[in-house]
């Protein structure tokens, strides 16, 4: 995920990286690594330090400095990129930029290609 | 490309969703997207978070996904059903084309696909479900997803980064981090295609034919900015190793 600040809204994180933050850690399907930083301020708009989580969830961040932004890479503790056979949430736009969200196809059984025009 | 088979799959529960992994946005995909005239959703993913969320290291690739939103075949060379006139398919009547060209396209003729088993697998799951012999177990499907170690993870961000440097505009700025990213994930070939074909083509080539350049340019090797380019390394790999043979 792209973040142009070290601290980013809880939701924002959870969106970007697959990783939800709960009482016990931060968890994806069955894992969950337990974490010493907690969200503060309080509602929607709880604020994480990205560079802590990252830290402690072995996520990479690399940055662009004349950009002034970073990268937050994915997780590697499974060795595989798939932790879990639940599929993770694509969320992308169409041609026309309408956002389209995969799991508004559950019910369905789906083929996703990837394809490119190069 | 697709749109005949979701046409004979829809009614028996099918959806397809193609993503193209495009950097460039929307327009660069528009003619094609245009020319297969789908039904289904067709999305743009300019960031390749198809490939980091679904292990996609080449393209074109599948994954098939179930009724309750499980994985049940990771992502996996899923041959284009070779029913669709691409825009510009033959940009070379009545003239000779750069050797440069040539020579790709006599390395792409050995590239070997299984499009005939794998549509017929996905007929398969999509009359039998989990019953399907091609419907793997939730351990499989974990275990044939893409290996990611620390470096991987590390490339991954490095190429979301690239892409962003491209879409502000910048990219010479890019460069620097579609390298990183192609040495820290070097077996993924669509980020080495994606970075390629971004560079200038050779031999007055315009259109989407352009796109398939991605080498340098004769006599300017000293000026090409990465480490391999398209010919070079299918060579060195052997075309016929271009995508991993598919497993039932």
């Amino acid at each position: 995920m792209l973040i142009d600040s070290l601290t980013v809204p809880q939701s924002e994180f959870e969106a970007g990286t697959g990783w939800r933050l709960k009482p016990q850690g931060a968890c994806k399907g069955d894992v969950c690594i337990p974490i010493t930083d907690r969200p503060t301020g309080s509602g929607p708009d709880m604020m994480v330090d990205v560079a802590s989580l990252a830290n402690q969830l072995s996520l990479p961040l690399v940055s662009d400095d004349a950009a002034g932004v970073w990268a937050l890479g994915p997780d590697s503790f499974g060795t595989r990129t798939l932790m879990t056979a639940e599929s993770p949430n694509l969320m992308l736009p169409d041609l026309d930029g309408n956002q389209f969200e995969l799991s508004s196809l559950r019910g369905q059984k789906v083929l996703l290609v990837a394809w490119s025009p190069y | 490309m697709w749109q005949a088979l979701r046409t004979e799959l829809n009614p028996a529960g099918l959806e397809i969703v193609t993503v193209a992994l495009e950097t460039s946005g929307a327009e660069a995909c528009r003619p094609f997207i245009e020319a297969a005239d789908p039904d289904h959703p067709t999305l743009i993913d300019q960031h390749h978070r198809m490939a980091e969320l679904f292990g996609v290291v080449n393209i074109p690739n599948g994954v098939w996904i179930d009724e309750n939103g499980s994985i049940i075949r990771p992502a996996e060379p899923a041959p284009a059903p070779p029913s669709i006139e691409r825009p510009a398919a033959n940009p070379f009547a009545g003239v000779e084309p750069p050797k440069h060209l040539t020579d790709i396209m006599s390395e792409a003729v050995k590239i070997q696909t299984s499009g005939p088993q794998y549509e017929s697998a996905l007929r398969d799951w999509v009359a039998n479900g989990p019953a399907s012999r091609f419907a793997l177990s939730p351990d499989e499907v974990v275990a044939r997803s893409q290996p990611r170690n620390a470096e991987a993870a590390r490339g991954q961000a490095h190429f979301e980064l690239a892409a962003h440097l491209e879409q502000l505009g910048r990219h010479v700025d890019a460069i620097p981090h579609y390298r990183e990213a192609h040495r820290l994930v070097p077996d993924n070939f669509s980020y080495k295609r994606q970075a390629w074909s971004l560079e200038p083509s050779g031999g007055e080539l315009t259109g989407p034919v352009s796109r398939f350049w991605q080498g340098p340019l004769e006599g300017e090797s000293a000026e090409w900015p990465y480490a391999g380019d398209w010919l070079t390394e299918v060579r060195d790999m052997g075309a016929e190793n271009y995508y991993p043979t598919w497993r039932p």
